[in-house]
């Protein structure tokens, strides 16, 4: 009996950071074959899991994290359902804590991200990545003739609308939206 | 109100409070100058893309109020040719004067040079982005010719896209109440981020490719020329230019006091 409830509480452990995910449910047109496989996401021990971004914006994330050069453990699923924003990713991170900085990066593409600080398999804290009023010297402003395409100094830019993202650049004074953002 | 020291980069940066002070003051000082207002100061222009109008205009002004210029026309006679940053050209001009007058190519060129100048910086175009001073100019013209900023019916003609006066006194006007009417190819029309601006304050607006189709409403009409500078292709620029033209025949379908204004130069 003892033994059993050790082990569900390493699964429940195991779901609320490594969000366990089937692939019935992520492919609901699977058949019944394909059903019961089984699309794993492994939990971490030590990290972050950056989860709610929109699809699309997933690889933004990576690159914005510059995972492609981390060490540890990087797990990557996209396109999974998700009943608040339709379709998902999700970005697993072994062994990194983010900073704020990188907290502000991702709130640019993925606005209504969370952001699961995971220890000894467990969800620490999890915090709701906020859209900042105004944005330094993470974005490149799309206006090739800006100045600040021309000479060395940083960017900055006034969020004037948060859904869809608008911003507006200090310098150049030209809006940008979301599909036109590339993180510097 | 509080205009010592203060930068001119943006007419985004004026409320309509300050802008009808701003106008006037001008009424004030084009009646009555006052000759030995800027005794002893010293004007710097750094013109790092062509100009007469505007580089002339501030040299006028300064030595009709006392003061004197130093400055440059042409950016080929300074240290931006061996790689000089515009910041650093900046701190260095700031020594030697008491207010900058600028233009250059780059958008928001001017915004970076007031907060690297410990003095004033007046923008005389950035780009296509802001041309503030010209902006002032023309509503003063309008109130001048028209008596009233209020509730006209304003078109646009021309470059819209490119045009940086038409864009400055889009915002500019919009303070007042307007109806305006934006005439140009699509190619060359007004971005939509402008548009996006005038649909928050309520204001009504109609986009049309047809000169003569608004003609009748119109109690201002801005044109502009179809600027060759600012097209990466120029084959692009022989199929706009020349498209409008605002001649004897137009005359026939406008009201009789009809101002047609023109920040030059005319081709």
């Amino acid at each position: 009996m003892a033994k059993r409830k050790a082990k569900n509480r390493k699964i429940r452990k195991s779901g609320k950071s490594g969000k366990k995910i089937r692939g019935r449910k992520t492919f609901p047109s699977a058949s019944k074959e394909d059903a019961k496989k089984e699309l794993k996401i492994s939990a971490i021990d030590e990290g972050t899991v950056i989860d709610h971004i929109p699809t699309d914006a997933t690889f933004k994330v990576v690159e914005i994290l510059n995972l492609e050069n981390h060490s540890g453990i990087v797990s990557i699923a996209t396109n999974l359902q998700s009943k608040s924003i339709g379709k998902k990713g999700i970005v697993k991170v072994g062994g990194k804590s983010l900073t704020q900085e990188e907290v502000n990066k991702i709130a640019i593409v993925a606005p209504d991200a969370t952001v699961n600080i995971i220890k000894n398999y467990d969800v620490k804290e999890k915090i709701k990545v906020k859209t900042p009023d105004i944005i330094d010297n993470v974005v490149k402003c799309s206006n090739p003739v800006c100045v600040t395409n021309n000479e060395k100094i940083p960017t900055k830019f006034y969020v004037f609308k948060k859904e869809p993202l608008k911003i507006k650049c200090h310098y150049c004074e030209r809006s940008m939206g979301k599909e036109d953002i590339e993180i510097i | 109100m509080e205009f010592k020291n203060r930068d001119i980069i943006s007419i985004n940066d004026f409320s309509k409070e300050e802008l009808l002070h701003i106008l006037k003051i001008v009424s004030q000082m084009h009646n009555k100058p006052k000759a030995n207002m800027l005794k002893g100061k010293i004007l710097a222009t750094l013109f790092f893309e062509p100009s007469t109008r505007t580089r002339l205009s501030f040299t006028s002004a300064m030595e009709q109020l006392g003061g004197q210029v130093i400055g440059f026309s042409t950016a080929s006679v300074t240290s931006v040719q061996k790689g000089e940053s515009l910041w650093d050209t900046i701190k260095m001009t700031e020594q030697y004067s008491d207010v900058i007058a600028m233009r250059h190519p780059l958008e928001g060129s001017a915004r970076l040079a007031a907060e690297a100048a410990s003095v004033p910086v007046i923008n005389g175009g950035d780009g296509s982005n802001q041309h503030p001073t010209q902006t002032m100019l023309d509503l003063y013209t309008i109130q001048r010719t028209k008596g009233r900023l209020e509730s006209l019916h304003i078109g646009f003609v021309g470059d819209l896209k490119y045009g940086r006066t038409v864009h400055s006194l889009v915002i500019a006007l919009s303070h007042f109440n307007p109806t305006f009417y934006f005439i140009a190819p699509d190619e060359l029309q007004i971005p939509e981020n402008y548009l996006d601006g005038l649909y928050q304050k309520k204001i009504k607006y109609y986009k049309t490719s047809d000169l003569t189709r608004f003609s009748k409403e119109l109690d201002v009409i801005y044109v502009t020329r179809i600027q060759k500078e600012r097209f990466p292709d120029p084959l692009e620029y022989e199929k706009f230019k020349g498209v409008y033209r605002i001649d004897e025949s137009f005359l026939h379908h406008v009201k009789k006091d009809l101002k047609i204004m023109h920040p030059l130069p005319t081709l």
